[in-house]
């Protein structure tokens, strides 16, 4: 490999034959001519014999060049890179492909992977050493943080955290990294039918965990306590080096180090110490002697953190021919996607641009060792200014794609000085794209997140098999948002546990869920909150649930846009843990998450698993609308908003029940390491491939590719394949998957831009999600470097007619942002560098001055603007999501319309200028006057619609939406109803429970027992009566049982006006009521009953033997009011002769004083024996009577 | 109206070990004059429901009961016409009509068969004349008529206080034009737990969105918030009912007068009278009656309507 970059130094080779002989051994032979990067020279294109001549010896080291070249690169930072965020590599083969250094561990190739180094190469032991042992003495640089910018240790990282989930155990590394990787012997040629040595690709090697698969070349600190700025991270390629299983103690030790690598488990600290070594035995060869930073061995930056950037010349830059070279087949490789990771380099040129200083520089390092240049003996970067000058270099081949970074990043970009120094001209470019930029990214939180509405249609009685099973989901969604609040106060609380404080109560709801109805109905709940929390930019809501109304929102418009920002910077994630971290569930999806690991319900997973894949089946193929190509610019625009708006929805909601059926799918299969034997993995293999997949994916990406609709289907194919488990990748069915990705990732070529290809940041995308699953830590590392002729037989036979999804503008830079939040890493780096910390923290200081505000003790004052518009969301919370959107269809129109209105800006201008001006003005100045009039006019339209547009429409649709709303009025069930009230009743009644309880005063009073001075005037009672009747006629407030128990006091209160039982207040003496007041208190009754109440009066209660015995309690007895009233009633019809018989019948059961019982015969015989009453009439009023009851029941 | 946490406190403070009847309610009244006796009497209701709930099992102990009704007889043995039962309720610190309730079901054990059935015995509570002996009917209407707590006829109170609410309320909501379901056309569309009415179109109450409206008919205190949340109220917000900010109660305050100053969506001059003005003035506000225990420090609001009423 070496040779190949050797030849190019020398230029016996060009570099566009380079990129052609590289990118032959990716792509299929048939690949057209590699396009250029803009910035190559013509004559970079000239095929020469020659060339191919050199180049084709080294032809089965083609796809080895790339994960050297990245290596390569790697090696040669590391001493300028020693602290802040590490650049992972993820590029097998990396120690096999050192300079001079004949052998490599066997990495999981099939036999064309054998093809090792010929020990014949030209190659200098001495040379090679220097860089394994920078690398060594980088690696394990005690830099904090620095393990941040590699990937987890165990597949998921527990977000901000830091809890471990059960299954996301720490990933043992598969290999060292270690210096033992090189031991193997380089006279032992491999030996290819050694399926041990060589398993398949992809497989994992067998044995004792001896068949170390190449490491990934990130630095493996332990977690240790320096890291005092950052959070603990796991981080896979980091932890347990202090026991890796040495394999090689049957390998004779061959090691450049010359040491044996003893069995059994070597500590970090034995490999420091023998680093240390190697380095002096390194400095003690070289003239000068060592610098004072090399004295302690290893390169330890300095803990303050505060490491001074050291000034950038372009005039000391070392070789600037070589560094030129290089920068030009780097970014070739990166214009052809031959890297796996566009970002991951972006960010490490972006490492080298920020570089603050070369670390135990030695003095012999900067002198260029003559007739060395052209060789790679000498180190490439032999200062900050060779590192500047390359990173420049790259950046001016990638700045197509840096002008489509966020604007934040291109400030920062524009505004870094070394860049300006090293080249004004990309400056200049790059500050244009800044001032072009509409991009701000912002990821803030989204609204907080609400409850599942109740949908009739699906959750009402007629869906659930039984009132048992409905009423149970009743308790389950309550159960649910109940622990769904706790979760949402409490899981921040430190010492707070998912499992112990929920999970028996999720088990318990869950095991209530017997019949596969309820589960299906649990499920479409679970599945639509977790959507309507989670579906916006990572998910991680700060208010959530019922919180407190943010403080922001109080102060007032002015300050929102600020203070909104603030929390922003407060609330997102600091980092989202460099820039390839592994999937995680941040914010609310750990509620989620963990809520499937708590119930542990075997049918919940597979109810969820339907669901989402019908889900994802039907979000996948909608028919996004396609505009039609608009003949103005301006209204495309505005149409393009609103697609894009819809695309980012689908395509968010997509990723996310992608990644939860992804989790839930392999969760059975999980595991924190790949099996540890290869027998075991055979038939793990065997059993796996024959498991259908959940959701046939491969259809599906198939079917994307097809209808041109990557740029949908990928995103969202890539987080389902993230929470793959270890062998998923090896199976025949995801490996296909996987080849056609890499196809896919190979064919998305930036700097192609022609009629039918995909759109720029469509192909951005793709690129920064397939590159971050490409780290993922279950995909293995050489799958991206799959060999030569696999991706020949890829074919994709798209419809190219249709135009799809991929060629309309639908991503935007925040929808990318919001994918691939790792990308936002770029500007924390390049903040940090300008904030002028040291990476330690992975940069990205926090500068906050603090802000006061007014105690929250008081009602704050919320602004009209900032309450109609929390209105506005409200109603259109509550309502279809069809009007909200026909209400945004409608302001989006009448926006786009009057930009049209505008656009005439153009040709009235022109008119308007040469009516104005005289007429002898030039032409050319008339024109110039025209155009720029044009010019303002158009600005300062476009500087009105935007200040007022947005504000108009609203208004107006604000208006329509009152006006409408007020014409429907309100619904007509509940607009007049007048409830049997007469058409003139104002309703000023007292209230019927007033009266019920004034009356039961006064019974409770005439029942005693009383105070001596207690009693009721009679004008009270008047009143009382009075009001009743008022209470009976305005029948608004009455219900029945209210009515019922009125009439049923009504009869009480007349029992005792017949017994006299009342207690009148007034002159001691007297305390009865006059017979004259009695007899009027019994007609105003008797009317009542009669005309007013329509419920049936209980009447037989006056025979009752409890009122009648108030009779018989006094002495003497008087009965004339109540044949007074029995009489009245006959003759009112309110009860008839048989009924009062009956009654009478009855009383002969009680037990009566005799003379009572005698008196009473007397008394009522004459009364019955009246023969007024025929029996018709009786009936008729009993039948008056049942109607009204039926009438009361009806209403 | 609303209450400090302070006037409530000293109110409840009052009603320590007090007998749910006629005359304490009259001392109540007396000592706060200020306040309306419906609001007097809820309050007064609800601590003593509080301190039934607390002390009800004791009464129910077999013994207990056993001890009551040979008290019960021995007194009417006695004297038939003396309001034995009455006077046992309150000498034993407990409600007369709960009361009346051991005393007619250790009667009907001994006289009856069969055990009585509930309804039975809520039927002869009802209506005492079916009670088959007349002084034990007598002694039990005595009870439930001097009893301003429990009982068939404080039950039917609450419940025509509930239901006139709810007709007041609906009859604000219409003459603020403010558009609304109910809840039986709610349940028509078959939802299961519902609110008394759901705005169609959100107001804000004092810089709150309120989204549906519960009356409750009841003074507010803390422990019948938290009740009323929890059985009720979240089960609106699970199914999106309610509003955003929703408040756990121990950090809201009730606001049914609030009510009365709803603001229309989309109405600028309305909202610009921000501040609210004072809620106990005006003729709406003035017409419903509500408390507030909890110091109005705590700036939020629930969207459920509360309360208790007086004309």
């Amino acid at each position: 490999m070496a040779a190949v970059l050797e030849s190019l130094l020398r230029e016996e080779v060009s570099v566009a034959a380079a990129v052609r002989w590289i990118a032959r051994s990716a792509q299929s032979s048939e690949v057209t001519a590699p396009t250029r990067p803009q910035a190559w020279p013509e004559s970079a294109f000239r095929d020469d014999p020659g060339e191919a001549a050199a180049l084709s010896s080294l032809r089965p080291l083609r796809k080895e060049f790339v994960p050297f070249l990245l290596n390569f690169l790697r090696e040669q930072s590391s001493r300028v890179l020693p602290q802040g965020p590490p650049t992972p590599a993820k590029a097998p083969g990396s120690s096999a492909a050192l300079p001079g250094r004949p052998g490599g561990p066997p990495r999981g190739g099939r036999g064309a992977r054998s093809q090792l180094f010929p020990p014949t190469e030209p190659s200098s032991t001495a040379a090679a050493e220097a860089p394994s042992a920078r690398r060594g003495g980088r690696r394990r640089g005690p830099g904090p943080g620095r393990e941040r910018g590699g990937r987890g240790s165990g597949g998921l990282e527990e977000g901000v955290s830091g809890e471990s989930s059960p299954w996301a155990g720490g990933r043992r590394p598969r290999g060292s990294g270690s210096p033992g990787s090189p031991s193997l012997a380089r006279s032992d040629p491999p030996n290819l039918s050694n399926l041990e040595e060589f398993p398949p690709v992809g497989s994992v090697p067998p044995g004792p965990a001896g068949r170390t698969k190449p490491s990934r070349r990130i630095n493996p600190t332990p977690v240790s306590e320096e890291r005092s700025l950052s959070k603990p991270k796991t981080c896979f390629t980091s932890p347990p080096i202090n026991c890796v299983p040495s394999s090689q103690s049957s390998v004779p030790d061959t090691s450049p180090w010359g040491h044996g690598l003893p069995p059994g488990c070597r500590s970090l600290q034995e490999e420091r110490e023998m680093l240390r070594k190697e380095r002096s035995k390194q400095l003690q060869q070289s003239p000068t002697p060592a610098c004072p930073t090399s004295e302690s061995g290893s390169p330890l930056p300095s803990r303050t953190g505060n490491l001074t950037a050291e000034p950038a010349d372009p005039a000391r830059v070392s070789s600037r021919q070589r560094l030129e070279l290089i920068a030009l087949i780097y970014s070739s490789c990166i214009a052809e996607n031959l890297v796996p990771n566009l970002f991951l380099e972006l960010f490490f040129v972006l490492q080298l641009l920020t570089a603050r200083r070369m670390v135990a520089t030695k003095e012999s390092d900067l002198e260029p060792i003559p007739g060395a240049l052209d060789s790679l003996e000498s180190p490439l970067f032999q200062s900050v200014h060779d590192c500047v000058f390359f990173a420049v270099q790259v950046l001016e081949h990638q700045f197509q794609v840096l002008s489509y970074l966020d604007k934040g990043t291109l400030k920062l970009l524009a505004e870094n000085e070394r860049l300006l120094c090293f080249s004004p001209a990309l400056q200049g470019r790059l500050r244009a794209a800044y001032e072009g930029s509409v991009a701000k990214v912002s990821l803030a939180m989204p609204p907080s997140a609400q409850a599942v509405s109740f949908q009739p249609e699906t959750d009402n009685r007629a869906n659930f098999s039984s009132d048992r099973a409905f009423h149970t989901f009743k308790k389950q969604r309550d159960v649910f948002f109940e622990v769904l609040r706790e979760w949402e106060d409490r899981h921040e609380e430190p010492g707070w546990d998912f499992e112990k404080g929920l999970g028996s109560r999720i088990r318990a709801m869950m095991g209530q869920l017997s019949a596969a109805c309820s589960h299906s109905h649990f499920v479409r709940l679970f599945q639509k909150q977790l959507l309507q929390m989670c579906q916006s930019p990572s998910g991680t809501g700060g208010t959530v649930l019922g919180e407190a109304p943010d403080v922001l929102s109080m102060l007032g418009a002015d300050k929102l846009g600020r203070l909104r920002r603030l929390q922003e910077r407060l609330v997102a994630p600091q980092s989202s843990g460099g820039p390839c971290p592994p999937p995680t569930f941040p914010g609310c999806q750990g509620f989620f998450r963990d809520f499937i690991l708590s119930a542990s319900s075997f049918q919940f997973n597979q109810h969820l698993m339907d669901s989402l894949s019908l889900k994802i089946r039907e979000l996948n193929s909608l028919a996004l609308p396609q505009p039609e190509p608009s003949d103005e610019d301006g209204e495309s625009d505005v149409d393009w908003q609103g697609e894009r708006r819809q695309f980012a929805m689908v395509l968010l909601s997509l990723r996310l029940l992608a990644k939860f059926l992804g989790f839930v799918a392999f969760l059975p299969y999980r595991g924190p390491e790949p099996p540890p034997t290869r027998e075991l993995q055979d038939s793990i293999l065997a059993l796996r491939s024959q498991v259908p997949p959940a959701l046939d994916v491969r259809a599906l990406l198939q079917q994307g590719l097809r209808a041109r609709r990557a740029v949908l289907t990928v995103p969202w194919l890539v987080e389902f394949l993230s929470l793959a488990d270890h062998i998923v990748p090896l199976l025949d069915y995801y490996r296909s998957i996987f080849t056609l990705l890499l196809h896919l990732h190979r064919s998305l070529v930036l700097s192609k831009e022609s009629e039918g290809e995909m759109c720029f940041l469509n192909k951005l995308l793709l690129l920064a999600v397939l590159g971050w699953l490409f780290q993922i830590p279950t995909v293995p590392e050489d799958l991206f470097f799959l060999e030569e002729g696999q991706l020949d037989t890829f074919e994709v036979d798209t419809v190219t007619s249709e135009q799809g999804l991929d060629g309309m503008p639908v991503v935007d830079q925040h929808l990318l942002y919001t994918c691939c939040p790792y990308i936002g890493e770029l500007r924390k780096l390049l903040a940090s560098w300008v904030s002028g910390s040291s990476g330690r923290s992975g940069g990205f200081v926090r500068k906050i001055t603090p802000t006061t505000t007014t105690g929250l003790g008081a009602q704050p004052p919320r602004t009209t603007q900032g309450l109609q518009a929390q209105l506005a969301q409200a109603f259109f919370h509550n309502q279809p999501p069809s009007l909200r959107r026909t209400v945004e269809f409608v302001a989006e129109r009448i926006g786009s319309n009057c930009v049209k209105h505008i656009k005439f800006c153009q040709k009235k201008s022109p008119g308007a200028v040469r009516a104005l001006l005289p007429e002898e003005t030039p032409a050319a100045v008339l024109s110039s006057a025209e155009n720029i009039a044009v010019g303002l006019a158009t600005e300062k339209a476009c500087a009105w619609l935007s200040a007022n547009i947005t504000a108009l429409i609203r208004r107006e649709v604000k208006a329509a939406v009152s006006r409408t709303l007020r014409a429907q009025g309100p619904e007509p069930a509940a607009r007049g109803e007048r409830r049997g009230c007469s058409r003139a009743c104002e309703h000023h009644a007292p209230l019927p429970s007033h009266l019920i309880s004034e009356i039961k005063d006064v019974l409770a009073l005439a029942v005693g027992p009383r105070d001596p001075e207690e009693g009721v005037s009679p004008e009270h009672l008047e009143q009382l009566l009075g009001q009743l009747g008022q209470t009976l006629r305005c029948r608004q407030f009455l219900c029945p049982p209210a009515e019922q128990h009125l009439a049923k006091c009504s009869v009480e209160l007349a029992s005792l006006l017949v017994a006299d039982q009342i207690p009148v207040l007034g002159p001691p003496v007297q305390h009865r009521l006059e017979r004259g007041q009695a007899r009027r208190l019994l007609h105003m009754l008797l009317s009542l009953w009669k005309d007013d109440f329509q419920v049936p009066v209980p009447l037989q209660l006056l025979l009752s033997p409890r009122n009648l015995g108030l009779l018989a309690d006094t002495r003497p007895r008087e009965w004339d009011l109540l044949l007074f009233l029995l009489r009245e009633l006959v003759e009112k019809g309110l009860m008839g002769r048989t009924e009062i018989e009956a009654c009478l019948g009855s009383l002969h059961d009680a037990q009566w004083p005799k003379d009572f019982s005698e008196e009473l015969a007397t008394l009522f015989n004459p009364l019955l024996a009246e023969p007024h009453m025929p029996e018709p009439q009786l009936r008729a009023c009993e039948l008056v009577q049942t109607n009204r009851g039926t009438v009361l029941a009806q209403s | 109206m609303i209450l400090t946490k302070a006037q409530y406190d000293e109110i409840a403070q009052c009603l320590v070990s007090v007998p749910p009847t006629r005359q304490s309610l009259r001392k109540l009244k007396q000592r706060f004059p200020s306040q309306s006796q419906a609001t007097l009497l809820s309050i007064f209701s609800q601590e003593y429901q509080k301190h039934i709930k607390r002390t009800h099992a004791k009464h129910h102990t077999s013994e207990a009961i056993e001890s009551y009704y040979q008290r019960y007889l021995n007194g009417v043995g006695r004297n038939g016409a003396a309001p034995v039962l009455l006077d046992l309720a309150n000498e034993v610190d407990y409600a007369p009509s709960l009361m009346a309730r051991i005393i007619l079901e250790r009667f009907l054990q001994e006289h009856e068969e069969t055990p009585p059935s509930k309804s039975v015995i809520n039927s002869m509570l009802r209506d005492p004349s079916q009670i088959p002996d007349g002084v034990l009917a007598n002694q039990v209407y005595q009870c439930i008529v001097n009893d301003c707590c429990y009982g068939p006829l404080v039950d039917c109170i609450k419940h025509a206080i509930g239901h006139e609410h709810e007709v007041l309320l609906r009859d604000l909501l219409l003459e603020k034009s403010l558009s609304f379901l109910d809840e039986d056309q709610l349940r028509a569309k078959g939802y299961d737990k519902t609110p008394d009415f759901i705005l169609q179109v959100p107001v804000a109450v004092e810089g709150h969105i309120i989204h549906w409206i519960e009356s409750k008919a009841s003074f507010g205190d803390e422990c019948s918030h938290h009740a009323y949340l929890h059985d009720q109220f979240w089960s609106y917000w699970n199914r999106k009912i309610c509003i955003k900010n929703s408040q756990p109660p121990w950090r809201s305050r009730l606001h049914m007068t609030m009510v009365a100053s709803l603001v229309p969506l989309h109405s600028s001059p309305l909202l610009s009278s921000y501040p609210w003005p004072n809620p106990t003035c005006g003729k709406l506000s003035s017409t419903l009656h509500s408390a507030h225990p909890v110091p109005c420090t705590f700036p939020q609001i629930t969207a459920l309507g509360h309360l208790s009423g007086q004309r």
